[in-house]
Formats: C-alpha cells, sequence, structure tokens
C-alpha cells in the first residue's frame, strides 16, 4: 500500500540568510559575483551554506488498513515525511509507491476563506482537500451536522468563534474519504471537547478499514489509535514495530539523561544525595512504583526531616511523600548514610513527565531542592473509549468504576 | 492509482493531474471573484467605474494635448484600448502575486501549481466580461455598428489572456523566490502603460519608429482591439500582430518552462 525506500531530503542551510525567509536578486547578484572569487579559494566550498538532511534512509512499510502513528521529536523530520508522502515537497533521494487515493491533513481548515460563508467554505475546503463536488455535495448535510453550524451557515467564516471554526474546518476534513490518509497534529488545537470529538471520529476512520499515517505528540492517542508506530530520531527511523514496543523505547531515550542520579547532590556543605532511583521508570499509570533514597555525611550532622516533592512538568507541586518515618531524626557521623527505601502502591497519575525534588530540613541545610530526577509516568492503555488529552486531564488517575 | 514518489518525477503525471484538479481551479476563481467586491459599498460597479475613469482621463488628456481626431468618436477610440489594457494589467498583477497569495495552500496542500496563475487570470476575465458591457452600452450611443471585424475579438482577447499568462507565470515563480518582483511589477506595468497606444493611436507614433514600437506586445492586441470594433475602418498594420503572436508564444513557453522547473521548490520556497 505504501512503501518507502531510502528516502532523503536535503535542505541547504544559508547561515546567514537566517533572519530572512527569501532571497532578494541582490543577495542573488552578490553571490554570483562572488562565485568566481570562490573558485580561487583554497577551501572551494562555500562557507555560506550547509547540507542539512531533514531525513535520511527512511524505509518503511505500510499495508493496507494498517494505522500507523508517527513519533520522534520536534525536528526529527516528522513533518518533512509527511509533505514528502502528500507530494507538498520532493525527496532528494529515495523511492516512495503509494498506492490509491491520498489526502492529507496537515492543518485543518486549509484554505478557508474569513470573508466567505459556512457553506461556500465547505465547497471550497472540499475542493482543496481533493473532494469533488459529488462527494461534497453527497456528505454536505453529515459535514453540518458534525461542525453543528447549522445557524451559521450562511455568515462569513469570520464572524464564527474560534470553536465554530474548528469544528467546521475539522468536519469537512473529516468526511474525506480517500485509501490513503496522511494527518499531521491535527489534534494537538481546539478545547477539550473538540479533541474528544476528533479524537472519536479518527477511531471510526482508523477502524473504517483505511490506511492512516499519524503524526503526534500524544503518546495516548499514538497508543489508542495505532497498532504499528514509527519513531523518527534525527532524520533517520530510530524504531518502528508494534507501538507496544515502540514508545517504551522513544520514552526511555527521552528521559535517558535524567532518569538516574548520574553524580551527588551537595545538600549544603555536610550532605549530599548519593542516590535517587524510581523502578520502573518510565511507570504506566496506576501501576506500583518503587522508590529508594540515600544520603550520606561527609561531616557529623542531624538529619531532621525529608520528604520527596513531586512536581509536573509545568512545576506544579503534585504531591509530597513524607520519609519522616524512616527512621528520622538521625544524627550521622562523616561517612554515614541514611537509606529510606519503599513503593507507592499505585501511581495514579495522569501520563506525562514529572520531576522530583526534595524537601531536607538538617542542622547544615534547611530547604527544597528541585529537580533531581524525572518520572514518565505512561499512559495505561485501554480498550474502547479513547482517553482525553493529557493536558486536560489534571493530574490525578482516580480509579473509577461505573456502574450504571 | 498507484503514485510514484522520487526526486524529479513529479513531472509523470502533471498533465494528467492538472485535468484532475480542473474543479479546484474553478473553485479557486470563483473564490477570487465572490471575495473580490465583499464588504465593499457599491460593490461589482467598481469593475465599471476604475475603466470608466480611466476613460475620462484619457479623453481628456487627448483634447488637452490635441491627440483628438475628428472621423472617429474619441470615447471609442480609447475604450477600445482601455479596456484590453485594464484586463491584460490586472491579470499580470494578479498572476504574479498569485502563488503568494496563497502561501499557505501551497505548503499545506498538493496540486499542480499551475492552476493557481490560470485561476488567476480567469478572475481578471470575470472582470473584463462586465467591462465589456460599457462597451456594448457605449457603442450604439455614438453610433458604431459593429462589422464582421468584431469576429476577431475573441482571439484578440485569448491572446492577451495568453501574454499575461505566460509573463504571469514567469513573474509569479520569480516572486516566490525573489520578493522584489513584488514592487518591481507594479512599476512595470505602469511604464508599459506609457508605452502602449492606450491614451494614443500607433498612428500617432513616428513612421520611422513603428517597426520598434511593434516590439511591445500590446501594440498589435490594442490596434487589434480598435480595428475590429471600428470595423476595420482603422489603419491596422497586420504585422504587429504577427509579432504579438509571436511575443505570446515566448513568454508562455519561457513562462510555463521557468515555471515547471522551479515548482518543486515552491513549497520550501515560499
Amino acid at each position: 500500500m505504501i512503501s518507502v525506500e531510502g528516502l532523503g531530503k536535503k535542505y541547504r542551510l544559508r547561515h546567514r540568510a537566517e533572519s530572512h525567509s527569501y532571497d532578494t536578486v541582490r543577495d542573488a547578484l552578490t553571490r554570483a559575483a562572488a562565485q568566481p572569487l570562490r573558485w580561487f579559494s583554497s577551501n572551494g566550498s562555500s562557507t555560506t551554506t550547509d547540507d542539512f538532511w531533514a531525513l535520511r534512509n527512511v524505509s518503511f512499510e505500510v499495508s493496507r488498513g494498517e494505522v500507523v502513528g508517527i513519533i520522534g521529536r520536534n525536528g526529527a523530520g516528522k513533518s518533512t515525511l509527511l509533505k514528502i508522502l502528500s507530494r507538498i515537497t520532493e525527496p532528494t533521494a529515495g523511492r516512495i509507491t503509494l498506492e490509491g487515493r491520498v489526502a492529507s491533513l496537515l492543518e485543518i481548515g486549509t484554505g478557508f476563506h474569513p470573508e466567505l460563508t459556512g457553506r461556500e467554505n465547505i465547497y471550497l475546503n472540499g475542493a482543496i482537500l481533493g473532494m469533488t463536488r459529488a462527494e461534497i455535495r453527497r456528505n454536505f448535510d453529515s459535514i453540518v451536522a458534525f461542525a453543528e453550524v447549522e445557524r451559521f451557515l450562511d455568515t462569513p467564516v469570520k464572524r464564527y468563534s474560534s470553536g465554530m471554526y474548528l469544528r467546521l474546518a475539522f468536519a469537512v476534513a473529516a468526511h474525506l474519504e480517500p485509501d490513503i490518509l496522511v494527518i499531521d497534529e491535527v489534534l494537538a488545537v481546539g478545547d477539550a471537547e473538540f479533541q474528544r470529538k476528533s479524537l472519536g471520529k479518527m477511531h471510526e476512520v482508523s477502524r473504517g478499514g483505511r490506511t492512516v499515517l499519524f503524526v503526534s505528540h500524544n503518546m495516548a492517542a499514538v497508543q489508542s489509535l495505532c497498532g504499528t508506530t514509527i519513531w523518527l530520531d534525527r532524520g533517520e527511523v530510530a524504531a518502528s514495530g508494534p507501538t507496544a514496543e515502540v514508545i517504551p523505547k522513544y520514552l526511555q531515550d527521552a528521559h535517558a539523561v535524567d532518569r538516574d542520579l548520574d553524580r551527588p547532590v551537595p545538600l549544603g556543605t555536610t550532605l549530599e544525595i548519593r542516590g535517587f532511583r524510581l523502578t520502573p521508570n518510565p511507570v504506566i499509570s496506576g501501576d506500583p512504583l518503587q522508590f529508594s533514597l540515600v544520603i550520606a555525611a561527609t561531616a557529623a550532622v542531624k538529619l531532621a526531616e525529608v520528604a520527596v516533592l513531586l512536581y509536573s512538568a509545568l512545576e506544579t507541586r503534585v504531591a509530597v511523600i513524607d520519609l519522616r518515618s524512616a527512621g528520622l531524626p538521625i544524627r550521622l557521623e562523616a561517612g554515614q548514610q541514611w537509606r529510606a527505601e519503599g513503593s507507592i502502591a499505585n501511581v495514579s497519575l495522569v501520563e506525562g513527565d514529572y520531576r522530583l525534588g526534595l524537601f531536607v530540613n538538617s542542622t547544615d541545610f534547611a530547604g527544597d531542592v528541585d529537580e533531581i530526577v524525572e518520572l514518565a509516568v505512561q499512559a495505561r492503555h485501554r480498550d474502547g473509549l479513547v482517553p482525553y488529552a493529557a493536558a486536560h486531564r489534571g493530574f490525578v488517575e482516580l480509579d473509577v468504576r461505573i456502574d450504571a | 492509482m498507484k503514485i510514484v514518489i522520487e526526486p524529479g518525477r513529479g513531472a509523470s503525471h502533471y498533465w494528467r493531474d492538472l485535468w484532475q484538479y480542473r474543479e479546484l481551479m474553478s473553485f479557486l476563481a470563483w473564490r477570487d471573484i465572490a471575495v473580490r467586491y465583499k464588504q465593499t459599498a457599491i460593490g461589482l460597479a467598481w469593475a465599471i467605474l476604475r475603466p470608466a475613469l480611466t476613460l475620462l482621463v484619457f479623453v481628456a488628456f487627448r483634447r488637452m494635448a490635441g491627440l483628438q481626431q475628428v472621423e472617429r468618436p474619441d470615447v471609442i477610440v480609447v475604450l477600445a484600448a482601455v479596456l484590453p489594457w485594464q484586463f491584460f494589467s490586472s491579470a499580470l498583477l494578479e498572476t504574479s502575486n498569485s502563488l503568494i497569495g496563497n502561501t499557505s495552500l501551497i505548503s499545506k496542500v498538493y496540486f499542480p501549481r499551475l492552476i493557481v496563475p490560470i485561476a488567476a487570470v480567469a478572475t481578471a476575465f470575470a472582470d473584463f466580461v462586465v467591462t465589456l458591457m460599457l462597451l456594448a452600452l457605449l457603442m450604439p450611443w455614438y453610433g458604431i455598428a459593429p462589422g464582421r471585424e468584431l469576429m476577431a475579438l475573441p482571439f484578440l482577447i485569448a491572446l492577451t489572456a495568453a501574454l499575461a499568462l505566460g509573463l504571469g507565470l514567469l513573474l509569479a515563480a520569480l516572486t516566490v523566490k525573489y520578493r522584489d518582483f513584488r514592487y518591481a511589477v507594479p512599476f512595470l506595468v505602469q511604464l508599459w502603460l506609457f508605452v502602449s497606444p492606450v491614451a494614443f493611436e500607433t498612428s500617432q507614433v513616428p513612421e520611422r519608429w513603428r517597426a520598434v514600437y511593434a516590439l511591445n506586445p500590446l501594440v498589435g492586441v490594442i490596434d487589434g482591439f480598435r480595428w475590429a470594433i471600428f470595423g476595420g475602418g482603422t489603419a491596422f498594420d497586420r504585422m504587429t500582430i504577427v509579432s504579438s503572436a509571436i511575443a505570446t508564444l515566448l513568454s508562455v513557453l519561457v513562462g510555463l518552462w521557468y515555471f515547471r522547473r522551479t515548482e518543486r521548490g515552491f513549497a520550501d520556497a515560499i
């Protein structure tokens, strides 16, 4: 269905042109004038341009009806890959074979014109996305119903609220009927209600036997929608395979640096943190978590209180673990250690990255130390319902049972 | 349907794709026409008002400069030139700006990029059709009865459109890379008006300069318009239309060649 072999895309970076997105004739003329001189220069190569491979040697196969997630950090080449697959830009190397009608959705509402009415924009946007007039007419009522804009059909969309605008744009896109659908992060916009609706629609599409390529930062969405996942790292395929195997690898890599304490963290002059370990890390939401903490003294000191502080990625304090019962207060002589080990029965946290710090009270040092280690919490895979995006779900994952 | 994407391969289904996307082309032209006079008080009247005012100014200018001729109504002489001129100039300006005016489409959706400038010419053509009504009203008023020469008008209109499209393709593609052309093109169009026989007639150009003058492809087009409208009663050097046709063919070929050559980089450069 989709076969990608040795795909590469090279961009030429012009360092001095960074602030301008376009050239001027003057630039071209000066460059042309400088050219003969460059032939005589010793290094031969230009100092102002630099080749950058946004994608290099990317190969994969997708079979009919497969829903494939594409993950990776910013700048890993995900968007470039989608742009090449959608034929917006050409590859520099390699070959792609696509069988069937391709529709790509790199943005919703592309080509919407603010002066045109909702009705007019449905036709225009549909045509831009590759629908025929007949297809749009057939789906028109269903698009309007999905977008819930019946009353405003003949109002220019510039008078729409941003929510209405998004719903209408998504509604048109959701009624595309291609064999292959290529989607970029379109779910990253809008309110929770919109996200719920669009994710639900995505589920429907993916179950409808369509081949889908889905780029997202929302691991929960990738987990619940995609059977297979491709992880791109710096333009190359770092891993690909079943989603359940690729996502942990990706998360592990993304956090490898801060996972464990690689050197002691000093607390004042006499105390230092020698070890701070969480296992497993990443942990799946709702699973148990082991922790161990070692604080050593370099001189005689009295350690009165210790607590672990848990922060969200946005630096909101989410919880504390009070360790006063772990043999505190204690008198430590030089070279002695205090150790606390324990577990949390279930990490009822919404998936995401958390940071752990310590509160310490001793005769030498008293205060907070922020961001000592990181804890990655992964979504629990559920069948059926697609969870809301993590950003909308607060911090706590309650263990809920619905009886009626 | 099987699609193969390879470096340099973009050309293989191009013309087939262009045909498949013809609906989008008509949608884009329709959008530009629909949007054009939205939120204006007098709306479509602008399409008439602009050539009408230009007409007034040029007629007054001819009177003051003593360029006026007695044998034919001056208003029609000027109008016969203002119409193709306005069609040509607005088509050229809109085509040149068409790609950068549709940046979001070009960077987010695939379609043969040629449809954007073609739709821009179609938009200018819609305005031109409205202005033709001005001519239809004024001709009987001045007692000008069209002869069978009027049959040449569609050909002349097609020539004008092709010339604007050919140059527009080149300028639109250049504007994607060099935004200088955004400023250069309006200026070029302004200068072009002065060297085209709009406010005056080719017969008023000194004889020995005529051959050089005919290098301006609009000379043949405008003289042709006057000839078609006055039923042949005016001097019309057939060589000028040949020169226009050659220039048009050249501009379409060069425009297409450059456009197609740079098209695959539009999304990256825009």
